[in-house]
């Protein structure tokens, strides 16, 4: 997602209105914020006047959500706060079945007579659609779960910290970054909760509070003599947690061979921020790459993405039927694929699952956004296709007949449909530390931190960059490179896989706004590695000059 | 209350200001409404109809910036905005870069209103929608489409007196027909402020010709050849020029703009002569805005000139900073082109390749602007003058600013879509040598 994206979902987002919290901190007004406008008691009445007008108005399937969606968005530069935009968005979608076609509606005017209208324009515009209908709607069972309720497992609220402190925090990162060598350094905080309330004609009534993190950074050093200039953005991955995220632990801290740290479930902004000032001063004059064949050693903040792309995309089941041609694409991963059974999609090293349980992961909730319960499932089973990513509406097509909890939409206001969950690639079960794998390896690149990424409608050619590169010569590291990015084939890729380190190494990768959809609808997920190698993978030169 | 008139606009930007205390207090409205419909598999998927309006004060005391957004607006409501965003002023730290907000300003009228987008009914999309699904359906092929229309206004006003208003409509359409077996794809995107100018057959049909004269595509080596880009493909490239016309990015020294020795290249030759880039509010079948979001007039602003960077824009604190004018960012963007078609530009083309459309386009590097991505939806092998067969897709690793310098011929101007940004654009087909083509893709 490109930054103007981001400024623009952390702004107001379609029919979302904004209450800014007290810049620096009135309890007050922090503590209104954080009232629930309504009670459990009032959210049931409401879904239930959605699903009654549903069912009356000849509804074979109704479902209603009752959100609410906050954001706050903290961006800095240097020494001073350049935006700090905090959102609220409240209001109702209703989603139903009638002569087995969709219709959706959605109002933020949440008293029964709204819930009611808005449930009777969703009636009509699935009457309306019915007649184009070629397909009617078959949506796996679900049994009602009655009145249950789930939350992100947090220790401290984000939206409960003082905005003083935040920003003290992102200033003291840039600060660092300066006195380290950055010419310039710019730091962000993104938050969101969503608090939603689902409820179904199966007899679902759930009610959930979701939590999401993501500070990041961005640092650059000029060499004005030479008109060079190189950047480095953060190590941190956007988590499913709350502020925790940000108290540094010494035992979410591990050390890369390269020197650099590396962090799993706490981060340390400054000391990242320091690191990456004198990363991006030794890039001004490190050496550029020789195109060629290496064995990449991919750390899992940068595998996150190659996974995300490569892996969590193509087994997306809307996308292989169709249903995403006209923007995202359609998939190399056919259903015919699937149940043959022997698809090689990678070595035997490679396992990836599919878990919306993951405690701390983006993706992980109790209850999709069709009411269906959270679970894990393999995707790829040493190294053999083994199951895809799917909905209640969708899921038949498969020959399954349980819904995989993959339904999820960004907000109230907008249909909810097949998202990714959290696909993640398995450690290897037997000891097999970092150090040994660089060791191991004679000509090589070790690449830590997303880049530059990019992949066909299909997903079988790709390109990747990272954030730093570091050259590895007969089992050791000798120093970083310049303009390095690799290009390969899914399969060939995954079948290059030669070793993953074990669970000691495994941390999460995320990616906060992944777009899909007309239009486009955000969700986040994260992705799960130790760090792997893959050999003789094909690296180009990047660098150019106008 | 979704589209309010200028007067009423007007009145409740009053009444908001009315309320104001501060030093300064500056108001934006915003209202529209869109709707949808998105189908694949030759069906319709989901539709949707969206109101929202939107109401965002700024309030100022000396350096100290407060903002507070609400989207109800009955007296009580915009009062406590108002409140709101005061407080927040008064907590906020002092802003060394706070400009104070601007006086009164003339803004010619824009022409990017037309009453018949407005006026579009659910019975015009969906026979939009089924004209678009009887092509497709005709040849065997299978459509996955996307038809929006939206209708807006934006109004600003502030207590030095400055006040703008404008509506606009506009309407976007694309389609992607795939052959049944999966072997052909074909595109095609339309973009128009007027809907009566849609044509959704007509598009379709394109599509669909595209799809299937491309099924039996052939491998061809990767590497450097002549291209024949279509509008929809050179606007992925060329918008990446657009957005990174900042100025301040430039003198920062972290631009493709900015040059060895601490300056920029303001005033060079970058590219080719025969390219000529400029933005244009009033321009008949381009219109945007003439004005900015922060009040400044959005005038015609020539970017490139006979290949020379003529302007760059700047925000308020870096022109003030710099003593030179603010010309905001350019909203849409024209390049002239040539008097040839598409058909003439393949004809005169010996050997080369022809792109309806890019895909996936990241930034590798920002230094010299180099992207990457992929050709899809239609590319095909041209010998002598004619397409002779369709062929399988490229990665490319390419920088604009070096494609620019290899033009050999410029077409006819149309307008198109961004398929990565919406923005729409006048642009040229265009042919250019020594395109970078780095690795094939089996993608269809």
């Amino acid at each position: 997602m490109k930054r103007r994206d981001f400024v623009q979902l952390a702004g107001l987002g379609l029919g979302s209105f904004a209450i800014p919290f007290q810049m620096m901190g009135n309890p007050v007004s922090i503590e209104a914020l954080l009232e629930m406008p309504l009670t459990v008691t009032q959210k049931k009445q409401f879904a239930d006047a959605a699903l009654n007008t549903a069912r009356s108005g000849g509804a074979t399937y109704a479902d209603v959500r009752i959100g609410r969606y906050l954001n706050q968005f903290i961006s800095t530069r240097e020494a001073r706060v350049q935006n700090i935009t905090s959102t609220e968005s409240f209001g109702v979608g209703v989603r139903v079945i009638t002569k087995g076609t969709w219709g959706f509606a959605a109002t933020n005017d949440v008293t029964t007579d709204g819930i009611k209208k808005a449930t009777e324009r969703a009636l009509a515009i699935a009457k309306a659609n019915s007649k184009f209908q070629t397909e009617p709607v078959r949506l796996a069972p679900v049994s009602g779960y009655g009145e249950v309720s789930w939350n992100t497992p947090i220790q401290k609220n984000a939206f409960e910290i003082p905005v003083s402190e935040k920003v003290e925090l992102l200033l003291s990162a840039n600060a660092a970054a300066q006195k380290n060598g950055a010419n310039f350094a710019s730091s962000n905080l993104f938050q969101i909760n969503e608090q939603k309330y689902f409820a179904s004609t199966d007899g679902s009534y759930i009610d959930q509070d979701i939590h999401r993190i993501w500070p990041t950074f961005t640092v650059n050093v000029i060499d004005r003599a030479s008109g060079k200039f190189k950047s480095r953005e953060a190590m941190s991955a956007p988590m499913g947690m709350g502020y925790e995220y940000l108290i540094p632990k010494a035992e979410d801290k591990l050390s890369a061979p390269t020197g650099m740290i590396l962090y799993r479930n706490s981060y340390d902004m400054i000391e990242d921020a320091a690191t990456a000032a004198r990363q991006a001063k030794e890039m001004i004059s490190a050496k550029s790459v020789e195109p060629g064949k290496y064995d990449l050693v991919l750390e899992p903040n940068h595998l996150g993405l190659t996974i995300h792309e490569s892996v969590g995309h193509p087994l997306e089941l809307d996308r292989i039927l169709g249903y995403e041609a006209n923007y995202a694409g359609t998939s190399f991963a056919s259903i015919e694929k699937l149940k043959s059974g022997t698809f090689n999609y990678g070595s035997k090293q490679v396992s990836i699952f599919a878990d919306k349980t993951q405690p701390g992961s983006l993706g992980a909730v109790g209850y999709d956004d069709e009411g269906v319960k959270c679970k894990r499932w393999d995707l790829i089973k040493d190294g053999i296709l083994v199951n895809f990513q799917a909905t209640r509406d969708q899921v038949h097509m498969l020959g399954q007949n349980e819904s995989h909890g993959c339904s999820y939409s960004q907000s109230w206001s907008d249909v909810q449909f097949q998202r990714m969950p959290n696909v993640s690639l398995a450690p290897a079960k037997e000891p097999y530390s970092i150090d040994e794998m660089v060791k191991d390896v004679e000509k090589g690149i070790y690449i830590a931190g997303r880049g530059s990424y990019s992949i066909d409608q299909q997903r079988y050619n790709f390109q990747f960059g990272g954030q730093v590169f570091f050259e590895i010569k007969q089992g050791k590291i000798v120093g970083l490179l310049n303009d390095v990015a690799y290009q390969s084939n899914t399969q060939e890729f995954w079948n290059s896989c030669v070793k993953v380190c074990d669970e000691r190494d495994y941390r999460m990768f995320g990616s906060f706004f992944d777009g899909k959809g007309q239009p486009s609808q955000v969700s986040a997920v994260s992705h799960g590695s130790s760090t792997a190698r893959f050999n003789g993978v094909n690296v180009i030169n990047t660098g150019r000059t106008i | 209350m979704s589209i309010l008139t200028k007067d009423e606009a007007q009145a409740l930007l009053k009444k908001v200001l009315s309320y104001s205390k501060a030093d300064e207090c500056e108001v934006n409205l915003t209202g529209n409404d869109s709707a949808n419909i998105r189908y694949a598999r030759n069906s319709v998927s989901t539709s949707a109809k969206v109101s929202s309006s939107q109401l965002v004060v700024s309030s100022a005391y000396g350096k100290k910036l407060g903002v507070a957004t609400i989207n109800e607006f009955d007296d009580a409501s915009l009062e406590k905005v108002v409140r709101r965003s005061e407080e927040l002023a008064q907590l906020a730290p002092e802003n060394p870069e706070y400009v104070l907000f601007l006086g009164p300003q003339n803004y010619a009228g824009s022409a990017t209103y037309v009453p018949a987008t407005a006026a579009i009914t659910p019975r015009l999309r969906s026979d939009l929608v089924a004209a678009s699904l009887q092509v497709a359906r005709d040849a065997k092929a299978v459509a996955a489409g996307f038809l929006e229309d939206n209708t807006g206004y934006s109004a600003m006003a502030n207590s030095k007196g400055l006040f703008a208003y404008n509506t606009s409509t506009n309407t976007n359409f694309s389609i992607t027909v795939r052959t049944e077996d999966g072997r052909g794809s074909g595109y095609a995107t339309r973009g128009y402020n007027d809907v009566t100018k849609l044509d959704t057959r007509k598009a379709t049909q394109i599509a669909t010709d595209k799809a299937l004269k491309s099924a039996e595509a052939k491998a061809i080596e990767p590497g450097k050849y002549t291209v024949i880009l279509e509008p929809a493909a050179v606007a992925v490239l060329l918008e990446r020029i657009f957005f990174g016309l900042d100025a301040r990015q430039a003198d920062e020294g972290r631009s493709f703009l900015s040059k060895a020795g601490g300056t920029t290249r303001l005033g060079e030759k970058m590219v080719d002569e025969r390219v000529n880039i400029y933005s244009d509010p009033l321009h008949p079948e381009l219109p945007t805005s003439t004005w900015s979001g922060d009040g400044r007039p959005q005038e015609k602003v020539s970017w490139i000139e006979k290949g020379v960077i003529k302007n760059f824009s700047y925000s308020r604190y870096w022109a003030e900073k710099k003593g030179v004018k603010a010309v905001p960012g350019p909203d849409g963007a024209i390049m002239e082109g040539g008097t040839k078609s598409l058909e003439e530009l393949i004809a005169g083309t010996k050997k080369g390749v022809l792109v309806t459309r890019l895909w996936y386009i990241r930034d590798v590097d920002p230094q010299s602007l180099l992207l990457t991505g992929l050709t899809r939806d239609g590319t095909f092998y041209i010998e002598n003058g004619k397409i002779q067969y369709p062929i399988k897709n490229f990665r490319f690793n390419e920088s604009p600013i070096i494609m620019l310098n290899n033009l050999e011929e410029l077409g006819k101007v149309e307008r198109t879509v961004s398929v990565e940004s919406n923005v729409n654009y006048l642009l040229p087909p265009i042919k250019v040598r020594d395109f970078t083509f780095s690795s094939l893709s089996d993608a269809v």
